[in-house]
């Protein structure tokens, strides 16, 4: 059985340096004035849940769609990771960041999850992870957790400053910078040495 | 009909109201302060989808210096948020503003997708209240309002009755008034929301499907204060409840 998430799916924006780096200035600039002091987070809502290996709907508006790599923490307990998984945040391509993305982000089928969950002990520091995206078997982008710039201790001590995850809930570890684009056709796969490999073909909704 | 979720005697239960008490689900009659109120919602397979509105009420919006929206403006909560009538909300030490928000919270009662505004009273289960309270403070212009000013442990109360629809002819002309220490502080009504609740159904199930128990807070009106430790918020909306908060500090709750 595919891994679902029990509890709420948190991602975490800018949490990459080349993120940072991609927005240089701007970050000073209106509608932002400064760049990010908490963890900048999102929700993925249950609609967006898809298993590995499920096609996943893309509207007719939409004509690509951004793919989000990354690995989430899936907690035990609150402070307590259980273990990490891949998942493939999708979105619509967006270029601000000053609202919620809800439009853009929870659209029903937008978040491959899986295939299994990995214990921490079994996954490794997550600083060494390495994450590569494929489309339609091509190599289009290497995500190195090196770059992170909280690193997922870190992170999430800083959202356990004013949220508890509790026993279920999940947190992504950030996206990198240079996310690929896809569109209705195209095969997804994501792939980490200790993690095993996630899945996902986009189909044109019904 | 209306009920609760509570806590009696170490036990979940569901109640109603008889007579000023609260029947529980195996026949006891309790008065309402011997049991812990918990938001009136019942356990979903899933995680709960939990939005809210900013900005959707034409008064509040003047109030905080922006122009009335052209689209909802949006945000997302987790169930860590939620908790019930009659329980406490943190207030950190150093905040300078902490607000209620009273609004009208509709939970969706059937599966929705591709709803139309004329069909979606079909998909509301029920209604209650919830006080969506926000530390202004923290708000930083990313992804704003961000998690750390609105998805706070318990800093959204809920409650403390789940009202049936059919209880409810129009959720669209209802009082809704707010009251800081048993000063009035708020007053409105929901007829001058913005967006309204059935263009909110559709809005949403255009983009994303909505399942039964899902919760939409739907905005608050003009006059928001700052609330102080110890202070007794009463967030009440007309027909559909009177909902209790107290503000305390980090040393009461051990932090």
């Amino acid at each position: 059985m595919s891994f679902i998430p029990a509890g709420t799916v948190y991602g975490t924006l800018l949490n990459f340096r080349g993120e940072l780096e991609a927005l240089g200035a701007k970050m000073n600039e209106p509608p932002y004035k400064a760049p990010p002091k908490a963890p900048v987070l999102y929700i993925k809502t249950a609609n967006t849940f898809s298993t590995n290996g499920t096609d996943i709907p893309v509207p007719a508006r939409v004509p690509q769609v951004e793919v989000g790599a990354t690995i989430a923490m899936v907690m035990k307990a609150p402070g307590e990771v259980a273990g990490y998984v891949l998942m493939n945040d999708l979105s619509v391509p967006h270029a601000s960041f000053f609202r919620p993305p809800v439009n853009f982000k929870c659209l029903d089928g937008f978040l491959g999850i899986g295939g299994k969950l990995v214990t921490a002990e079994e996954a490794g520091d997550p600083s060494q992870f390495r994450l590569e995206v494929r489309i339609n078997g091509e190599l289009r982008q290497t995500v190195h957790f090196a770059n992170m710039v909280r690193d997922a201790h870190a992170l999430l001590a800083a959202v356990g400053e004013f949220m508890t995850l509790a026993a279920g809930d999940a947190l992504m570890l950030g996206c990198g910078a240079g996310r690929p684009l896809a569109k209705v056709g195209d095969r997804i796969e994501l792939r980490c040495d200790s993690l095993g490999t996630l899945s996902n073909t986009l189909v044109a909704a019904a | 009909m209306k009920f609760a979720r509570v806590v009696y005697e170490g036990v979940v239960r569901t109640a109603r109201e008889r007579a000023g008490q609260l029947l529980l689900d195996d026949g006891g009659l309790v008065p309402f302060d011997a049991v812990s109120w918990l938001p009136p919602l019942n356990p979903m397979p899933q995680p709960r989808t939990i939005l809210a509105l900013g900005l959707k009420y034409a008064d509040h919006a003047k109030e905080l210096a922006f122009k009335a929206p052209e689209e909802p403006l949006v945000f997302l909560k987790g169930e860590n948020a939620l908790t019930g009538h009659r329980q406490f909300t943190r207030r950190p030490a150093g905040v300078e503003f902490m607000h209620y928000e009273c609004e009208l919270t509709v939970i969706v009662g059937k599966t929705a997708r591709n709803v139309k505004r004329s069909d979606a009273y079909d998909f509301i289960g029920g209604y209650t209240v919830a006080n969506d309270y926000a530390i202004r403070d923290y708000l930083e212009n990313w992804y704003r309002p961000n998690l750390r000013v609105k998805n706070r442990d318990g800093a959204t109360p809920l409650g403390p009755w789940f009202v049936e629809a059919a209880d409810v002819p129009d959720p669209m002309t209802l009082a809704l008034s707010t009251t800081v220490n048993g000063k009035v502080t708020q007053s409105g009504n929901t007829r001058d929301m913005i967006f309204d609740v059935s263009f909110l159904i559709e809005y949403f199930s255009s983009f994303m499907t909505l399942r039964p128990g899902d919760l939409i807070l739907t905005g608050t009106p003009d006059g928001v204060v700052d609330c102080r430790p110890g202070d007794v918020v009463v967030t009440a909306i007309e027909d559909i409840g009177t909902l209790e908060n107290r503000i305390a500090v980090d040393r009461e709750i051990g932090i």
